[in-house]
Parts: structure tokens; sequence; C-alpha cells
């Protein structure tokens, strides 16, 4: 069985509106961000994965199974959908149990997985109540808790962020590394990108229903060469150090850290720039305390390759 | 080459996990029959059922039934059958039913958590018509026998006798199959149309008209019909005056069993073109 996500050549098109036109991804396990502007093809790339659109061309399998082969396929996926609805008149520990009796368990083992799934999404006492009279973040909980509670291999996860308050986003996330920890494979689509970024281990990039970029978010960043690198390098003199790396490489633009304690220095050449630092940092002249990449992550990426009005640079 | 596709299709079903198709069915089947059947929505359907129950139960209470008028009641009861519930009881319980068992979940955007279950959508469907089945039976054969033992009832101790004769078993027995014929039937026609159309009704009101007049077609067209299945399984005949004539006519007459084994494959038809549909069926609820 093959362990990856593959989109061969896919297009979807409704009518004459194109959903996603010939996307090609091959996706490893781990965290993979879907990141792109609304309307720019994640739910439908979602969807089509799942079988609940079909492609107007091209082939998916998921781990080498087929969506369209329900039994097996879904054994292995969950997909947290973003509909924010529900079957009406249910209380949501019935709503999980209903879906793991469906995988043919008895109801003794489905009450168990309900239990621990239930747990993990931290629903609480919440469980008991009809779904009608949850918040948004309950209900984004209780699609969570369906999700996973059959222990998919590969969870697919639409915004799962949304209508999260900051502890129970904190909460999602530490689940979803978790759940990525476990080996699971996790596609996730969210517009919260600063807390989806210390998670992810790759992106895909996607507007306007084509595919920009994809892979490691510092692999991805190194290959924007139209945009200078930004590096925060924390040091006891800032402006010295500005200065000299103005004299003597490609900066382009150097900006203090609001407590003076570290500058903000954009290269063109970040090789160049490692090297010359390593210099300068052996004459003594510069106590330098840390240094890390200010720009490569997911927001940046997203800015500079779609930019904020979401068409693609 | 015939014989080797014939072969792999058998090991084909053979392959197949029929006892978890059973148990994902059963699931589907209590789940739905939860949401449809115990709910104040349907609370018109079982208006629709039990409306002339309780007008023949006001009757019983209210009227005098001398014995020399139990033939004409039997007429009134058939007429109750082929007139009231045929083309409009169940016609429209059915359209209501079974209309609501696939658009209605896509209307309350609820249908992919079934979509998304490790069921082939051929069970889904099938499922879901034979929730809808036992919720039509349910009300409308209940609806019929109550109907049944209220009219002769009234009779006393000679009504009671009929009832029980082999005469008024035999009735009975005709009305409950016709019933359950016209609910497989007309669920059978409705769920495919549900599935073809965002708002079936419509189509429903042209098969309303396609069953009036179909009694005046060509007798191959007359086979496209529920309502003339039905029309020749009825014990008791009764003659239409008027625009009613439309209605009670009786056409190329055919023996009971034949008429119940082409509704059933009329039936059966639908239910596999619809099976093919469910396959194509894509979620896009920003269209409902």
């Amino acid at each position: 069985m093959s362990d990856r996500i593959v989109f061969e050549d896919v297009s979807k098109f409704y009518g004459e509106v194109l959903g996603v036109n010939r996307i090609s991804l091959s996706i490893p396990p781990g965290i993979t961000t879907l990141v792109g502007p609304n309307g720019s093809g994640k739910t439908t790339l979602m969807n089509l994965m799942t079988g609940l659109v079909q492609p107007s061309s091209g082939r998916i399998s998921v781990l080498g199974l087929d969506p369209g082969d329900a039994t097996g396929f879904f054994r292995n996926v969950g997909y947290c959908t973003q509909f924010d609805s529900f079957p009406r008149g249910i209380v949501g520990w019935q709503f999980v149990l209903d879906s793991l009796m469906l995988h043919g368990m008895n109801k003794a083992d489905a009450y168990k997985l309900t239990m621990e799934a239930l747990d993990r999404a931290q629903l609480g006492d919440a469980a008991g109540r009809q779904i009608a009279g949850y918040s948004k973040g309950m209900r984004q909980k209780i699609r969570l808790a369906q999700a996973i509670a059959h222990h998919p291999r590969v969870l697919v996860l639409d915004e799962p962020l949304n209508g999260l308050d900051p502890v129970a986003r904190a909460e999602s996330l530490a689940l979803f590394e978790e759940l990525g920890r476990e080996g699971m494979h996790l596609l996730i689509s969210s517009h919260i990108l600063d807390e989806v970024d210390r998670i992810s281990d790759r992106v895909v990039l996607i507007t306007g229903g084509y595919l920009i970029a994809e892979g490691n978010i510092h692999q991805v960043r190194q290959e924007v060469r139209d945009k200078p690198m930004q590096v925060l390098i924390r040091c006891d003199h800032p402006e010295l150090l500005a200065s000299k790396m103005f004299a003597i490489n490609h900066c382009v633009e150097a900006r203090l850290h609001a407590d003076g304690r570290g500058v903000f220095l954009r290269t063109a050449d970040i090789d160049q720039f490692y090297s010359l630092l390593n210099g300068i940092a052996v004459e003594g002249l510069v106590k330098i305390e840390s240094v890390a990449p200010a720009d490569d992550d997911a927001n940046a990426i997203y800015q500079y390759l779609i930019g904020s009005d979401g068409s693609a640079s | 080459m015939m014989n080797a596709k014939a072969e792999a299709f058998k090991d084909d079903l053979a392959q197949q996990p029929w006892s978890l198709y059973l148990t994902q069915t059963r699931r589907l089947t209590v789940i739905e029959l939860r949401r449809n059947l115990v709910s104040w929505r349907a609370s018109w359907i079982y208006f629709l059922a039990f409306v002339p129950t309780l007008i023949i139960f006001i009757h019983l209470l209210f009227d005098s039934h001398p014995q020399s008028t139990m033939s004409d009641d039997s007429n009134v009861l058939a007429g109750i059958v082929q007139l009231y519930y045929i083309r409009l009881g169940i016609f429209f319980g059915c359209l209501g039913i079974f209309s609501r068992l696939i658009r209605g979940e896509m209307i309350e955007r609820s249908l992919h958590f079934y979509l998304l279950a490790p069921v082939r959508r051929e069970i889904l469907l099938l499922s879901k018509f034979i929730a809808g089945s036992v919720s039509a039976l349910l009300l409308f054969v209940t609806a019929i026998v109550a109907d049944f033992v209220l009219m002769y009832a009234a009779y006393g101790p000679a009504g009671r006798a009929y009832i029980l004769s082999a005469t008024g078993l035999a009735q009975l027995e005709a009305y409950v199959a016709i019933a359950v014929l016209a609910c497989l039937g007309y669920g059978a026609v409705f769920l495919l149309l549900s599935m073809m159309f965002r708002n079936p009704t419509p189509a429903a009101m042209l098969v309303l008209g396609w069953e009036a007049i179909n009694p005046v077609m060509p007798s191959l067209l007359q086979k496209l019909s529920v309502a003339s299945y039905l029309r020749h399984m009825m014990p008791v005949s009764i003659a239409g005056e008027g625009i009613f004539a439309l209605l009670t006519v009786e056409t190329e007459p055919v023996s009971g069993w034949v008429a119940a084994l082409g509704l059933l494959m009329l039936t059966a038809v639908v239910l596999i073109y619809s099976c093919y549909r469910i396959r194509k069926l894509e979620i896009r609820y920003t269209t409902e």
C-alpha cells in the first residue's frame, strides 16, 4: 500500500467555473497545510480527495485507495468538513456513535471509541447535549471527534480552527501535533497561518484553482528568490552590526527590533550573508546571541506568492 | 467471453462483505426511522393517513348502520382506497417521506456525513428506501386496516363476522397488498425524482397528471404507471361517474399477481437507476 496522497493532473470544473486546474501532488505522511485565499480551491481539493465531488479529469488516490470504494477508503480516512450542519435532533455522543456503528462495529466497541474521541476533542459534558444547542466552537469539536473516532490513517481538516477560542485553538493544534506524531497523515486548510505554521511539515499554496508552490516551508521560501530573505539577529550592538553588514553584503533593508536588542536584516544572498556574519562574530566586535530567519513561515510565503489581495504574484 | 464475465461477476458477488452490508442497512434504517417517523415534521403525513379513519370513526359513533347498507359501505371503502389513498394519501405521503430521504438531507446539509462513512452508496440508498418504506407502510397499512375494521365494526356482530370471514379477510388482504405496492412504487419514483430535481414537487405533479390520464394511453404506456397496476388488484370494483370515471376505468385486464409482479419490477428498475445516480452524486450544498 502506498503511503502517499496522490493527485495526478486533476481538474474540476463546476459547469464553466473552474474549481481546480491540473493539480499534480504527491503528499507524504506528516502535517501538510493547504494555504490559499477564499475561493482558491482548497475545499474543492479536499472534496475531490474524499469523493464528495468527482474530478472532471485526472486521478486521485489516497494511500493507494480510491474514494469510489467507500468501504475500504473511509476506514482509513476521516474528513472534518467545513459544513456547519448536522442531522436533526441528535445529541453529541450519539452523532459520533452512529457514525462508528456504520463501520460495522458492535455497540460496546463503538461506545468505547466514541468516549475516547470526545475526550480527545475536549468536548466534556457537552457530549450529552443536543448539537443544535452547541456553540460554533463546540460544533467544530464534535465534527473533529467524529472524524478521528475510527482512528483513520489520513485526517482531512477543512478550516478546523474556525470558531475556536484561543485556548481551544491551542488544544486543537496540540492534538493535531500529537496525531501527526502518531504517524497520521494530516491535511489541514486554515486561514490562521501563524498557528498552523508551527506544526506543519509542508505547505501547498493554491490560488484561483492553480497550484503555486508546494513543499517544506523553508525550501519553498528559499525558492522565492525575488524576495530577499529577512533574518533577525539578536546582539548587543545591533546598529554596529547593521552598518557592517550594509558595507560588505547585499543587504537591502535593516530595521531595529522594537526592544533595541536585535536587528532585522534583509539580504539577497543568504549564503554569503551567513558567511560574513560568522566573520563578524569571530572579530568579537558584536556579541551575537541568536540568529533566526524572520520570514520563512507560511504567512510570509503566502504574502510573497499570493499577496494580500489573493492574486498570485 | 460471456462465461468469463459471468464467472467474474459471481466471484465479485461472493467476495462482497454481505454481513457488513446487512449491519449497515440495519443501522441506517434505524437512524432514518428515528429522523423521519418520530418528528413533528411528519405530522401532516400522519394526518393524510388517518383522516379517513377519523371520518369513518365519527360515522361509527353518530350514524345508524342497518345491515342492508353494508354492501354500500364496501363500495365506499373501495372508493376510499382507490380514489383517496392511491391517488392522494399514499401519493402525497410518499412524496413527503421519500423526497426527504436524499434531497431533504441535501437541503439540511447533512448528507455528506453518510457519504463520508465506509458505506457503499448503493447500500445507503437502499437503506433509506427501506426506512422510507417502513415509515409509509406503518402509517398507511395501519390506517387502511383501521378503516376496514371501523367500517364493518359499525354493523355489530354481522360486521365482525364479515371481517373474520374469508371474503372479508381476502378484501383486507387485497387492500393491504395494494397499500404495500403503492408505497413501494411511489416511494421508488419519488426517491429518484428527488435526486434528479432540486424541487421534486412539480415533477410529482406531472406524475399525478400522468397517473390520471394513463388509462386512456396505449397499453405499452399503461405499464409505466403505479396506479394502473393497482387498479387491477382492487377486490371491489367501483363505478366512477363524471371526472372520476377517468380514475376508475378498467383497462386491459391482467391478473392480480401479474400486476403485483409488474409493479415490483417497475420499482426494481427505478431503484437500479437510482443506485446509478447516487454513485454520481456530488455534494455541492451551495447550489441547493
